[in-house]
């Protein structure tokens, strides 16, 4: 495969055929938007969180594990058809070649691979390199145009290994067995995994979670991830709930909702607890350091992997990332897409109930 | 160096006293020696190094990472030392050579001759992980920064040490404190009982203070006025002078060394004596605003204009030791007389005696108590006659008995997030009074209301607010807090420029409408000197 030709009128570059819009990434050949912020005709839908898959599109693509995902958090409100496409499974929208492969970010999440006038360009959504057993691991492809993430595009985001931040966390319930141990956690995809990591450290206690937590760990449950004995934190008698690991949204566990348990460590999965001070800020007393997310060793070692002469960077810390790649020769620019949530500005503070986000 | 970096990693993020002395009391109980004495060495700020500046720590790590990525790393995280030990290159080959335990760090920093300190720290961060890397950086920067006074790994010292010795307590710590040196073996081997407590050494360390319990009424019913001796509490820090064996020191209440930012006392320790007093600044011998000591206070240096704006003078309370000889043991009245023959021989300058205050009836007190609005003064202390120098807190040797508050009714206007167990309420507030018709914020409190007023308070402050900054929101001028504070000074830190001193929360007026809070002309009057 060789770079994209600008001049050559049969093999237009794709920034001719691939737009940033108002409704988000637009494919003109194939009619489609990637993850549109706004209601659209037709939506390729990269994975399940509430920033890439929005309620009311009149036509739905995406894996059957995302729509499973989409149908359990929206009900009605998902959309008009939905269109069930398997993980390497090819099809042709307009004049567009579409296949998704997996990202390893969160169940039944999705890179969108494209191609169109002699070009691949592959939409990376969110990912990840690392092992997680709730979701079929990052393929990367060959292309002409890589658009990439960025959450995690600074050098100093390097996520040490998951069972090191487990350990972190049992270590801390050994040392103070009489406290509950609450862990802040997305409701998608972080909390099933922070689960699995758990139980496959060998911790097989019950394992209690704030409601809004419970459908898509039915879901998953349902689809095959083996997550153990899960209880309802909400109804607990204060009493059953020390020295016990209870799981809620980042926005309830230092809040009022938090009040129930027995003097309670607060915890937080996420690559933002990284950096201490963001932490702190954060009240969190035990930071885990577990993302869904690339880090900047695998965002770099992603670019190197998919060989694309072109880079686009849709959204995180975009600046480093370009400078990054610019200086290994490759073409870089940012992407200004809106309305994808920093994962950092949500949360404790937020105070929205359901406490999500990529 | 990795259980170092656990418990400096496991100490940021753990926000109570209790939960500190924990992590604290494992780490002593699971570290072999020398590795946890240079901890507690460093968490007592025993331990400084001299060549490792920020500045080398970044031109080090720019040899290593792309200048411009490092700078946008810098810019994200904002602090140096943090953000080396992040972006720090991870060396795959790092299996094959160890991290350096703590003593090899210390023993190696110890020995380096200048210029070498800066290729060991290179040597060490490339064998260490991130948390490795980021103590390691903090330890050598001299600041920790992560809450741990040296009071407070004495008392977590004390209480592991009260496994194997039931008996010991902090006071004990600090008293062997002073004739030890880091890494403290003979510290540790005296608390796990393998040998017997070291001698408390004539050297120039804290010995534990003697501290007043509030006077309640009704204990004042109960207390023969013949028993007691009154005398100004005067309203600077308590402070512990040793001068000894050529040693001087000028200690807090705590026992931290703040020597370095009263060079204008030690200078005048030419003597051989323990004594415990009150730090004030003074002016030809008048008392100067609290705020005026504050401006000296925390500081490692102080300038040769803050010397003169604002000279440090100690009024004596106590003579503990005079010479080798310990007076602890003696009475109040015997230390008394001691102390007056001492300060009569010696004539040490910038020091008076602060005087007793003669009584026959409690009416008396009162009337001098409610009187005494000069500055400088806080109320009345009482002490008994009889009563030895007993290191903490005993109850009914000594009261402090504070002149009455001032209050204020004042608007809330902000409210932040608390800590701990508190960190789900609203907790911490600030609040203003009017300047025409805006708010000027004059203070902030924490305390002074019950866990049922707080749950009251915190939901008022969710369903009023009307902008957030972070863990901060900002509220309607709705609620009426009556604050109840010592006394009011003029301070140049504050944009309504008065600060109060130990202001909390007397009452809440969920009766009283906002505008009907006092001015900040109410407050001005109330200020003193």
């Amino acid at each position: 495969m060789s770079a994209a030709h600008q001049s050559n009128p049969d093999r237009p570059h794709p920034d001719k055929w691939i737009k940033v819009l108002p409704e988000g990434l637009y494919v003109e050949p194939g009619g489609f938007y990637i993850d549109p912020v706004r209601p659209v005709e037709r939506a390729v839908v990269t994975h399940g969180h509430s920033d890439h898959a929005r309620p009311g599109n009149r036509h739905v693509l995406a894996t059957p594990g995302t729509l499973a995902i989409m149908r359990q958090r929206m009900g009605e409100g998902v959309g008009g058809s939905l269109q069930a496409l398997e993980y390497d499974e090819s099809l042709r929208i307009g004049d567009v070649a579409v296949r998704l492969v997996p990202a390893g970010h969160v169940l039944g999440s999705a890179q969108v691979v494209m191609e169109h006038a002699g070009s691949r360009v592959v939409v990376s959504g969110d990912y990840k390199r690392r092992l997680d057993r709730t979701c079929a691991p990052f393929e990367p492809v060959p292309c002409d145009v890589f658009v990439t993430e960025a959450t995690f595009g600074l050098p100093v985001f390097r996520h040490p290994p998951d069972l090191g931040e487990v350990q972190k966390l049992l270590h801390s319930m050994a040392l103070f067995p009489e406290r509950s141990h609450v862990v802040g956690v997305y409701a998608l995809g972080k909390c099933q995994r922070l689960i699995t990591l758990l139980r496959a450290a060998g911790y097989d206690r019950p394992i209690w979670l704030h409601g809004a937590l419970e459908p898509l760990c039915r879901l998953y449950g349902s689809l095959g991830v083996e997550l153990g004995e899960l209880r309802p934190a909400t109804v607990a008698a204060k009493e059953d709930l020390k020295g016990a690991l209870v799981l809620a949204p980042p926005a309830a566990v230092a809040d009022r909702w938090a009040r129930r348990l027995a003097d309670p460590v607060v915890a937080m999965a996420s690559g933002w607890m990284r950096v201490r001070q963001r932490a702190r800020q954060r009240g969190v007393e035990l930071p885990l350091v577990i993302s869904d997310h690339a880090d900047w060793d695998e965002l770099c070692q992603t670019l190197e992997d998919v060989g694309a002469p072109e880079v686009w960077v849709t959204h995180g810390r975009e600046e480093a990332l370009v400078h990054y790649a610019t200086s290994r020769g490759i073409r870089a620019r940012a992407l200004a897409l809106i309305g994808f949530e920093d994962e950092d500005s949500e949360g404790v503070t937020g105070g929205a109930a359901g406490g999500e986000a990529s | 160096m990795n259980r170092f970096a656990a418990l400096i990693d496991a100490l940021v993020f753990m926000p109570s006293r209790n939960g500190k002395i924990r992590l604290l009391v494992e780490h002593f109980a699971t570290t072999p020696d020398p590795d946890r004495g240079w901890a507690l060495a460093a968490l007592t700020g025993a331990l400084t190094f001299r060549e490792a500046k920020p500045a080398a720590i970044r031109e080090l790590a720019a040899t290593r990472v792309d200048p411009d990525l490092l700078a946008l790393s810098y810019d994200y995280v904002g602090d140096l030392a943090e953000t080396v030990a992040l972006i720090w290159p991870e060396r795959p080959e790092r299996a094959n050579s160890l991290p350096p335990s703590l003593n090899e760090v210390v023993e190696g920093l110890q020995a380096a001759k200048r210029g070498q300190v800066m290729g060991l720290v290179e040597g060490w961060l490339d064998t260490l992980d991130s948390s490795g890397r980021f103590a390691l950086l903090k330890l050598i920067t001299g600041a920790l920064r992560i809450g741990v006074s040296a009071r407070l790994a004495k008392t977590a010292l004390a209480e592991w040490g009260r496994a194997a010795r039931p008996e010991v307590s902090v006071d004990d710590v600090e008293e062997v404190w002073h004739g030890l040196t880091a890494p403290y073996p003979e510290l540790f081997a005296w608390l796990e009982g393998r040998v017997e407590r070291p001698a408390s050494g004539s050297g120039a360390g804290f010995r534990p203070m003697m501290l007043s319990h509030p006077l309640e009424e009704e204990d004042r019913a109960a207390l023969d006025p013949a028993a007691y001796a009154a005398e100004w509490k005067w309203d600077g820090i308590r402070v512990q002078l040793v001068a000894r064996g050529g040693e001087r020191r000028l200690y807090s209440r705590t026992g931290d060394d703040v020597s370095g930012a009263f060079p204008d006392i030690v200078d005048h320790m030419s003597f051989d004596a323990v004594l415990d007093g009150e730090l004030l600044v003074a002016r030809d011998g008048v008392v100067a605003p609290f705020n005026d000591l504050q401006q000296r206070l925390n500081r490692k240096t102080v300038t040769a204009q803050m010397l003169r704006d604002g000279p440090a003078w100690v009024r004596l309370y106590d003579i503990l030791f005079d010479g080798d000889e310990d007076l602890r043991g003696l009475s109040f009245v015997e230390r008394r007389a001691r102390l007056e023959r001492w300060y009569g021989a010696v004539q040490p300058r910038r020091m008076d005696l602060s005087p007793l205050v003669p009584f026959d009836r409690w009416d008396e007190l009162v009337a001098l108590r409610e009187g005494a609005r000069e500055n400088g003064i806080e109320g009345l202390m009482l002490k008994r006659r009889d009563s030895a120098y007993l290191a903490g807190r005993p109850k009914g040797p000594w009261f402090k008995w504070k002149r009455g508050a001032l209050t204020l009714d004042t608007v809330m206007m902000y409210a932040q997030r608390g800590h701990g167990k508190r960190s789900s309420y609203y907790s911490d507030y600030t609040f203003g009074v009017w300047r025409g018709e805006e708010l000027v914020p004059v203070g902030k409190a924490y305390s002074g209301f019950t866990d049922a007023e707080l749950i009251e308070l915190d939901r008022w402050v969710r369903n009023h607010t009307t902008r957030r900054y972070g863990p901060v929101r900002e509220v309607e001028a709705g609620l009426v807090l009556e604050v109840a504070f010592d006394s009011v000074h003029p301070s140049n830190r504050h944009k309504s420029g008065l600060a109060m001193r130990f202001p909390r929360i007397h009452r809440i007026r969920w009766d009283k409408p906002a505008h009907e809070a006092d001015r900040l002309e109410t407050l001005a009057a109330m200020v003193v000197g």
